[in-house]
């Protein structure tokens, strides 16, 4: 039986936190059985510049301000080029609205990648940066992304979702996009065939009704399109942000990351975030539904940021997942396992 | 509940309050389905201690870190002529307790120490009792089994003698729970032979809960024991508690690596291993009131999870604590009251502050 809002509302407020994440274990076992899975890939940040300046945010800078920065095509070809080196599969390239860009600017990136790199996956650019260069480039959404998916761009992250509400949203986040149109450009993605990862933000002073109805949005699109391959929460980071406050309980993650893996049924993957949990509990998320640790991050400026910097590497991510009892795999963008350890 | 089969007996023996065996232990730690162990541990601690957490408001008084006992897993430990090493005079002690009451609720000291070559059982009883008497409000629990059993040697007095001094002129009200290690003498002679042997800690608690003191009991794992040792271990409380009844709370010290000798060749342990340690604890100790989530060791974060696990106790806010700080703990120096009690409430539980016999002084239902 699909759980439903009020019920979601519940557990999430009051739900037993074991007795959950038993629940979800035995529907993450059902699923994947033993094992984890892990994608080797870099965060290319190309730029901190950003009209957002949502409150928070660590990471961006005004375009005067110092420490501000765009990257070269050269370098960002030298980030791609160390992942390749390093084994990695995939770039995802996120980056701020930045005011002197345009679409040309992207695509001719996504080119250059591809030529030099072809089997590198780009799993890029949050639907904030697609609508942005929509707007700017007076084409549909569906135009752009068509553009940007002949250059080489393969698939979505689903950064920007934060939560989709927009009371919540025009607190922390006035000038980003609207949950209809965060939704709109997903929707636009699975429609040409490129698929899409979502997000959750907790911690931001959102109740847990504005969770449930994050998820539900993400559950009904699920229905409609099928074309989101996991589902992530984070947990908002207040170091050196404009909103500060606490960051939320491990306690709070780890409730709401069950609850995510029971109500969102028609997604097939749960990833537990070490990045913002760090290691130690980013090895309990595998025992409170999690099937995946996402990335091993060769770089993270967006969370280092914040005020979180944790180090990972393969053999440090397969100690975590054996230490669980389990079996660790890289996988790919598309969740395909490459290579079982040991 | 749900399990795999070959748990399903364990299951069913914790269901009918049946106690489990040495083997039913090992099994345990071979389990991979974290969750359950935890369910099952959650569901003990339901039953036996409902959803009370207690935790005290104290302040940790580590009189001297000169030690000639060194043990390879100490990071606090010191020669007397290493930096960093001291030794508090009475009026040092005093200053300590002083800063700390600031706290109006402070309600007691935890006093541990190393073993001091040329201190007597005189210069360590005459401090404690200083502090005794400049603080009559305040509780004193301290001295492990491992301290006891070097005064008793250094006066050539029994055990019976130095615990009975203790109490009368130090007011002692309760023995701590460290010390205890591994109680195998073969983890010990290689990581602590320079101290209390395992059947020297058990006589120093064994004697205390006849004079009517209660105690403390603790592990410190996740270094060179087996899983075999770390059950014999909790057996072998298990049976003393059978025989005196006169411990109160369980601890578990997962090992930190960090700057320590040993900590050169052994990685700290997992969540996963802490989890499971702490709900096997839980399983295997039927007949202990407390478990203890010790934040101090496992953070803040942890030891808040740790509640669901078979946790009834968090320890408290430890103004001053030294030993596991130097050890490499990342948690905080001390903790806020309030934020004790957030931790607790978000839990869905009722915080209780109590004294070092588990005596509640306020409640907050």
């Amino acid at each position: 039986m699909r759980l439903t809002p009020k019920e979601a509302e519940t557990l999430l407020t009051s739900g037993d936190l074991i007795a959950l994440g038993q629940e979800a274990d035995a529907e993450r076992r059902r699923r994947f059985g033993d094992t984890v899975t892990f994608i080797v890939d870099r965060n290319i940040n190309y730029t901190n510049v950003c009209e957002s300046e949502c409150k928070f945010c660590a990471f961006y800078k005004r375009k005067d301000e110092k420490g501000a920065y765009l990257l070269s095509y050269d370098t960002i070809l030298e980030k791609v080029r160390e992942t390749a080196n390093a084994g990695g599969t995939q770039v995802m390239i996120q980056g701020g609205l930045h005011p002197d860009l345009d679409l040309e600017y992207y695509l001719k990136m996504l080119r250059l990648i591809k030529e030099e790199f072809p089997s590198i996956v780009i799993h890029s650019f949050t639907a904030t940066e697609v609508l942005y260069f929509a707007k700017k480039a007076g084409l549909t959404v569906e135009e752009t992304l068509r553009r940007l998916q002949e250059a080489g761009l393969a698939s979505l992250p689903g950064g920007g979702a934060e939560i989709l509400v927009d009371e919540v949203r025009s607190r922390i986040s006035p000038n980003k996009i609207s949950t209809e149109e965060w939704l709109r450009v997903h929707r636009t993605a699975h429609k040409i065939g490129m698929e899409s990862t979502a997000t959750m933000v907790i911690g931001f002073g959102e109740t847990m009704a504005d969770r449930v109805a994050h998820m539900e949005h993400i559950r009904r699109l699920q229905e409609e399109t099928g074309g989101f391959r996991a589902f992530i929460t984070w947990t908002y980071q207040p170091g050196h942000t404009e909103l500060g406050g606490e960051k939320t309980s491990a306690w709070d993650y780890m409730r709401t990351l069950a609850v995510t893996r029971l109500y969102m049924d028609n997604v097939s993957h749960i990833q537990g975030s070490w990045v913002t949990q760090g290691e130690r509990m980013g090895q309990l998320t595998l025992g409170f539904g999690a099937d995946d640790l996402g990335s091993i991050m060769l770089e993270e400026n967006v969370v280092r940021a914040a005020g979180t910097s944790y180090d990972m590497s393969i053999q440090k991510m397969v100690r975590i997942i054996e230490g669980a009892g389990r079996t660790a795999a890289q996988r790919d963008t598309e969740y395909h396992i490459l290579r079982s350890f040991p | 509940m749900l399990a795999r089969k070959e748990y399903e007996e364990i299951e069913r023996k914790v269901l009918c309050e049946e106690r489990l065996s040495r083997e039913d232990g090992l099994r345990l730690f071979a389990c991979p389905d974290l969750s359950w162990l935890g369910a099952l541990a959650d569901y003990v601690r339901r039953k036996k201690c409902g959803d009370i957490v207690y935790y005290n408001v104290n302040c940790h008084v580590n009189l001297t870190n000169i030690c000639t006992s060194r043990c390879k897993f100490c990071a606090f430990g010191r020669d007397a002529e290493d930096r960093g090493a001291y030794a508090m005079e009475e009026a040092d002690a005093i200053h300590v307790v002083e800063d700390a009451m600031r706290d109006p609720d402070l309600a007691g000291l935890h006093v541990v120490s190393g073993l001091h070559p040329n201190w007597s059982f005189e210069d360590y009883l005459s401090r404690v009792e200083t502090l005794h008497r400049r603080f009559p409000k305040l509780y004193i629990k301290g001295f492990t089994g491992v301290e006891i059993t070097h005064f008793a040697k250094i006066s050539g007095k029994s055990v019976e003698e130095v615990l009975r001094l203790l109490m009368e002129r130090g007011g002692l009200e309760a023995i701590a729970g460290g010390g205890a290690e591994i109680l195998s003498d073969r983890v010990r002679g290689e990581l602590c032979p320079n101290k209390a042997t395992a059947a020297e800690w058990l006589e120093v608690h064994r004697t205390a809960h006849r004079l009517g003191l209660r105690s403390n009991a603790s592990m410190l794992y996740g270094h060179i024991e087996t899983m075999g040792e770390r059950i014999d271990h909790l057996l072998t409380l298990r049976k003393l508690q059978d025989e005196t009844g006169g411990f109160q709370t369980f601890i578990c010290f997962p090992f930190l690596p960090a700057n320590s000798e040993l900590g050169k060749t052994v990685k700290q342990t997992s969540m996963f291993d802490d989890l499971k340690t702490m709900a096997i604890s839980r399983l295997m100790l039927d007949n202990f009131q407390n478990i203890k989530a010790y934040w101090v060791m496992l953070t803040v974060p942890v030891a808040q999870v740790a509640l669901s696990f078979g946790a009834n106790d968090i320890d408290g806010t430890v103004h001053k604590e030294t030993i596991l700080h130097d050890a490499g703990a990342t948690s905080p120096r001390a903790l806020s009251e309030d934020r004790i009690i957030r931790i607790i409430r978000e839990a869905g539980r009722i915080p209780a502050a109590c004294d070092c016999n588990f005596n509640i002084i306020r409640k907050y239902a």
